[in-house]
C-alpha cells in the first residue's frame, strides 16, 4: 500500500496537471467549495421565496423544491447534461455540466436549511421590525437574515460535506475528480483494487470526518452561550 | 427539437426496459431496506453499550461509512473486495449476479450507518427511568431493551427512518456505476438507443418522484396518527 501510494500521489491528488487539466482530490475540493459557493445565493433566494406570501412566487419554488428533493441527484445531473447543451448551444464540459447540477440541488436543499433558519426566528422580530417603519426587504436583510444564518452556520458546514459526497457522481458523467482517477490508478496496477479503493475512500473520509467534526465543534460552541 | 413522444413510454421495448428497470430499483430498496433495519438497531445499541469497546466499534462504523460517498462504497464493493475471497468462492460470485451483490452489501451498510443514528437518539429519547425501573424489576440488559425500551423507542424513530427510506430510494440510482439494470440505467441505455432524452428522463424522473412522494404521504399519515394518539392519551 506504501508503495502505491509514493507511486501515485501526485496523479491523485491532481491528476494530470499541469500538463493536463486539473483533476483528483484537488478538483473534488474545487467543485465541492465552487458549487457550495454557488449555490449558497441560489438557496437564500429560493428559501426567501418558499416564504413569499404571494402565490405566483411560493407555488412555482416549491414545486422546483418538492421534485429535486423527491428525485436523485444523478436525475438533476442528467437533466443537466442534457438542456444545457440545448440551452447555450455547444456542448458543455462535465465540470460545468456537474457544478449547475450541484448548484441546483445544494441550491434547493439550503433553501430549506434558509427556510428553517428564517422560520426559527420568531415573529415577534418581523413584527418588530415592520412597526419600527422598516419595509418588508429591510426588515429581512437587517433584522431576520442576520439572526438566521448565524443559527444556520452548522447546517451550511455539514452541506459542504454533503457537497464533498455529491461530486464523487462526476465520475458517472467521465468527470476526472478523485473517484475516477482512482479507477484510472486501478487500471493501471491492476492487482490491487481492494488497496487502491480502500485509499480513495480513507481520503473522502479524513476530509468528511474532519469538516463533520468541525461543524459539531461550532454547533457545541454555539449551544454553549 | 423533436416533439414529445408520450407513446415511446407507454408500449413496445423502451417501455419495457424502463419498467424492468423500475421494478429493479423497487426491489433494491426492499431487500436493502429488510437487511439494513436490523443491522441499524445492533449498530445503535453498539453505541449505547456499557462496555468501551463496543461504543467505539459502533462509532466507528457510523462515522467511517456516513463520511464516505455511496460512490465510493460501491466501487469498493465491486471492484475490489471480491479479489480479497477465496479463488472457489470468488468463481461463484462471478458466476451469479456480482454487480447486485455488491449494490445490495453497499447501500446496507451505508443506509443501516444513518438508521442506526436514528435509533440510537429514539432509544435516548426514551426517560431513564423506564430503563432503570425495567432493571429493578429484574429484567437483563436484553430483556429491557426488547420489552420496555425498544417498544417506546419506535414511536418518535419511525419519522426519521421513513425519512431514511427515501434516501434509500434516490440512493439505488448509484448502483447505475456498477453495471446494476436499475431504473437510471435503463433510462440512460433508453436514451442513447433512441436518443430520446426527454422521454426517457421524463419517466425516470416520475418515476423516482412518484415514489418519493408516495413515501413523504406515508410519514405525514404516520405523523397525524401519532399526534392523534398523543391527543387521547
Amino acid at each position: 500500500m506504501i508503495e502505491l501510494v509514493q507511486t501515485y500521489w501526485v496523479y491523485f491528488l491532481i491528476g494530470q496537471y499541469p500538463n493536463g487539466p486539473l483533476g483528483g482530490l484537488a478538483l473534488t475540493l474545487v467543485l465541492a467549495s465552487m458549487g457550495v459557493a454557488l449555490a449558497f445565493p441560489v438557496g437564500l433566494a429560493l428559501g426567501i421565496a418558499r416564504l413569499s406570501t404571494r402565490r405566483a412566487i411560493r407555488w412555482p419554488v416549491t414545486a422546483l423544491v418538492f421534485v429535486v428533493r423527491g428525485t436523485p441527484l444523478l436525475m438533476t445531473v442528467f437533466w443537466a447534461y442534457f438542456f444545457l447543451p440545448s440551452v447555450t448551444g455547444h456542448r458543455t464540459d462535465q465540470f460545468s455540466t456537474m457544478l449547475i447540477a450541484l448548484v441546483v440541488f445544494d441550491g434547493v436543499y439550503i433553501a430549506e436549511i434558509v427556510r428553517a433558519g428564517i422560520l426559527g426566528v420568531g415573529r415577534g422580530q418581523m413584527e418588530g421590525a415592520l412597526s419600527l417603519g422598516l419595509t418588508n426587504f429591510q426588515s429581512l436583510r437587517l433584522v431576520i437574515l442576520p439572526q438566521a444564518l448565524r443559527h444556520m452556520l452548522p447546517s451550511l458546514v455539514n452541506q459542504f460535506v454533503s457537497t464533498i459526497k455529491e461530486t464523487s457522481l462526476g465520475y458517472i458523467i467521465g468527470l476526472s475528480e478523485v473517484a475516477s482517477i482512482a479507477t484510472q490508478i486501478n487500471t493501471q496496477v491492476f492487482t490491487r483494487p481492494a488497496e487502491v479503493y480502500a485509499i480513495l475512500g480513507l481520503s473522502y473520509f479524513l476530509l468528511c470526518f474532519g469538516l463533520s467534526q468541525f461543524a459539531f465543534r461550532l454547533e457545541a460552541r454555539r449551544a454553549g452561550r | 427539437m423533436p416533439s414529445f413522444e408520450v407513446s415511446l413510454l407507454l408500449r413496445g421495448p423502451s417501455h419495457e426496459l424502463l419498467l424492468s428497470g423500475f421494478v429493479l430499483s423497487l426491489e433494491l430498496a426492499g431487500l436493502v431496506l429488510v437487511f439494513a433495519l436490523p443491522l441499524a438497531v445492533i449498530v445503535a445499541l453498539l453505541r449505547l453499550a456499557q462496555n468501551a469497546p463496543a461504543r467505539w466499534a459502533g462509532f466507528a462504523f457510523v462515522e467511517g461509512i456516513r463520511n464516505v460517498p455511496l460512490l465510493a462504497h460501491m466501487l469498493f464493493w465491486y471492484f475490489g473486495a471480491p479479489e480479497l475471497l477465496p479463488q472457489a468462492l470468488k468463481q461463484r460470485l462471478y458466476a451469479g449476479h456480482v454487480e447486485e451483490v455488491s449494490a445490495v452489501i453497499a447501500l446496507t451498510l451505508y443506509t443501516a450507518a444513518f438508521m442506526a443514528e436514528d435509533v440510537r437518539s429514539g432509544i435516548r429519547a426514551v426517560p431513564v427511568v423506564q430503563t432503570e425501573a425495567a432493571r429493578a424489576l429484574g429484567l437483563g440488559f436484553f430483556a429491557t431493551m426488547r420489552l420496555v425500551v425498544l417498544p417506546q423507542a419506535f414511536r418518535v424513530t419511525v419519522p426519521p427512518l421513513i425519512s431514511q427510506t427515501l434516501n434509500l430510494w434516490k440512493n439505488t440510482s448509484v448502483a447505475t456505476v456498477i453495471g446494476v439494470a436499475e431504473m437510471m440505467y435503463q433510462a440512460a441505455k433508453v436514451e442513447s438507443a433512441t436518443f430520446r432524452s426527454a422521454e426517457a428522463f421524463a419517466f425516470a424522473t416520475i418515476a423516482y418522484l412518484a415514489v418519493s412522494l408516495a413515501v413523504t404521504g406515508l410519514a405525514t399519515w404516520y405523523q397525524r396518527r401519532l399526534a392523534a394518539a398523543a391527543g387521547v392519551a
